[in-house]
């Protein structure tokens, strides 16, 4: 029995270290400098650590440029935050009140809307991108921020409606009938008493869908032209290009820099972000 | 299939004093007919229109831009003629088996692990999810480096003795599909280990006691009952890792851009490729149309089996 129990824990223990391993091994290498990447090995702990790689992947490498920006990765943030945080609004937001309506105003062909919208999401982004580039042109707005975020918005809606949509199944018709008594209409029900049950369902949403806008690299390289690009986008560019030695330290720095805020989201959001994850497996 | 609406709905309305003039009364069901617009017109035109335009577009000579001139499905005798596309769906299928496999197996220890009631599990736990929490991008672009044969695994474990060890798959192209089954692995076992471990949690604990009376071995239970029992959660897991594979297109690219030549193709970025840097827009459309074929055929199943379960009232 005692050894089982050692057993168990190596294994954990064993499974652990696998998966940390080339996290480690990030960030080890973009504390380096290129000298000890070229003499050293990928386990081993930078020996100086320094923050020389990181502040070149963010600010980029102003001596070598041919009369275009520096190449940091700090614009591209700027971008991504600007992308993220209006679409996150928008697709919650409409996802809220869409899954509400869905869900409690039983109207004629709202369970064949909803069944729709649910095979909508399985829908690879492929089968549907080269009509939605003809739109986003039409409008104006292809290569721009406000392009990005309609497209966040029209891929997200279906993942955040189903969200709120099982979650206000589950309200309660008591508590809907007491509402409604007391005069509530559409949106005074909405505001006043479902839209603060769901706190928990809408803390869920917010963060799966910080973390897939924030992740997104088709749309973002498809949408983006050159002023629009996301830092997934900037982060494959910079990794790809051929320009001179390979700097594996600013590579792997500029790797970190784009993973650290979907990151501090997990690590701080914690089981919130487990409880979504598997509903929102299968969005694109 | 429509639930009958709740009286209280219309009985409110009738509770009110009746508005005298002819004016239409607004209902609050109209407003939420209105609230359903936006997301309405997304599903309509933005899903399925697309789709029916898509599948048009590759019924024609399209190259650069959309031409209407149609030519039956010559793009797609075109495309099934194209030796890429080929290597793409093949690869498709050993990824697809690999990665879900790989997931699967790897999961389910994992869950069972925890299952066995240790301490520090929510460490655990949160160590098996970070990768999830990081994009298909960084994935592969951390595994490019630890896979690179110059400066990467392969030199450190040769620096540690082992001379003859060799790990240079992601440049080869007889090996490079694999590290794809490898990165992605690394992300998505978590995701299966989450849902496993809800899955054994659900397990009635009357099993164990009965089993333990009965003086069964750990692993038996687990093999013969347990997992029998856990099929609905086997299937859902396969579901959700067939849909990501089937979508996979930032992993290759970052990962090995689909090379060395196209020996790690996949059917979401020849289509893509083909769409915007090709102007093969014709042959591009009938790759994405039997892409969503294949969708459709591996998620029916389960579209299937949720929505029978929504009719038959919520929940297990």
């Amino acid at each position: 029995m005692r050894y089982n129990r050692w057993a168990l824990y190596g294994l954990l223990c064993l499974a652990a270290i696998m998966i940390m391993a080339p996290v480690f091994i990030m960030i080890s290498t973009s504390l380096k400098s290129m000298d000890e990447i070229r003499n050293g090995s990928i386990f081993t702990l930078p020996a100086d650590p320094s923050f020389a790689a990181w502040s070149k992947a963010w600010l980029g490498d102003c001596t070598q440029t041919l009369g275009k920006k520096c190449g940091g990765l700090s614009s591209s943030f700027m971008t991504s935050v600007q992308i993220v945080i209006p679409a996150l609004f928008l697709s919650v937001g409409l996802g809220a009140v869409t899954g509400y309506s869905l869900a409690v105003w039983k109207m004629k062909g709202a369970n064949v809307m909803f069944a729709a919208l649910l095979v909508g999401m399985f829908i690879p982004p492929q089968v549907t991108l080269y009509p939605l580039i003809i739109m986003i042109r039409e409008l104006g707005i292809f290569g721009s921020i406000p392009g990005l975020i309609l497209v966040h918005v029209i891929w997200g809606v279906a993942f955040t409606t189903m969200m709120f949509r099982n979650f206000f199944k589950t309200v309660p018709q008591d508590l809907l009938k007491a509402a409604r008594i007391d005069g509530a209409g559409f949106w005074a029900l909405f505001w006043h008493v479902m839209l603060p049950l769901s706190l928990p369902i809408l803390g869920v949403a917010m963060i799966l869908q910080f973390t897939y806008i924030w992740n997104d690299f088709l749309l973002g390289l498809t949408f983006g032209g050159r002023s629009g690009q996301p830092m997934t986008v900037a982060l494959n560019n910079l990794v790809g290009s051929q320009f001179g030695e390979k700097e594996y330290n600013v590579d792997m720095a500029a790797t970190m820099l784009t993973a650290l805020p979907t990151l501090a989201v997990y690590l701080l959001s914690g089981r919130l972000f487990v409880r979504g994850i598997a509903a929102g497996a299968v969005k694109g | 299939m429509a639930e009958p609406a709740p009286d209280v709905l219309q009985r409110s309305d009738d509770q009110k004093p009746p508005i005298k003039s002819g004016k239409k009364r607004w209902r609050p069901q109209w407003s939420a007919g209105v609230a359903l617009i936006p997301a309405m017109t997304i599903t309509i035109v933005c899903f399925y229109g697309f789709i029916i335009w898509t599948f048009v577009i590759s019924l024609t000579r399209s190259r650069l831009l959309p031409v209407y001139k149609f030519t039956g499905f010559d793009q797609y005798v075109r495309l099934f003629a194209n030796e890429r596309w080929w290597t793409a769906m093949q690869n498709l299928a050993i990824h697809g088996f690999l990665f879900i496999g790989g997931c699967v197996v790897f999961g389910y220890l994992l869950a069972i692990l925890i299952d066995r009631g240790v301490k520090a599990e929510g460490m655990f736990r949160t160590l098996f999810m970070l990768p999830l929490s990081m994009s298909f991008i960084v994935t592969g672009v951390i595994w490019q480096w630890v896979m690179n044969p110059g400066l990467g695994l392969q030199e450190a474990v040769r620096a540690l003795g082992w001379a003859s060890f060799e790990f240079n798959w992601i440049v080869r192209p007889d090996r490079s599909i694999y590290t794809l089954a490898i990165a992605g692995i690394w992300q998505q076992v978590g995701l299966c280990m989450a849902l496993f471990l809800a899955g054994l949690r659900n397990i009635d604990p009357n099993i164990w006691k009965a089993s333990r009376v009965d003086g069964i071995p750990v692993w038996r239970v687990y093999l013969h009952i347990i997992t029998p029992m856990m099929r609905t959660v086997f299937f859902t897991v396969f579901i959700l890792m067939s849909a990501i594979v089937m979508k996979a297109f930032d992993l290759v690219v970052a990962l090995t851009g689909g090379g060395p030549g196209f020996s790690s193709d996949l059917p979401a970025r020849f289509v893509v490729d083909h769409i915007l840097n090709r102007q093969e827009l014709g042959l591009g459309a009938a790759g994405a149309f039997v892409l969503l074929c294949t969708v459709i055929a591996v998620i029916s199943p389960y579209i299937y089996f949720e929505l029978k379960k929504e009719r038959s009232g919520r929940g297990h």
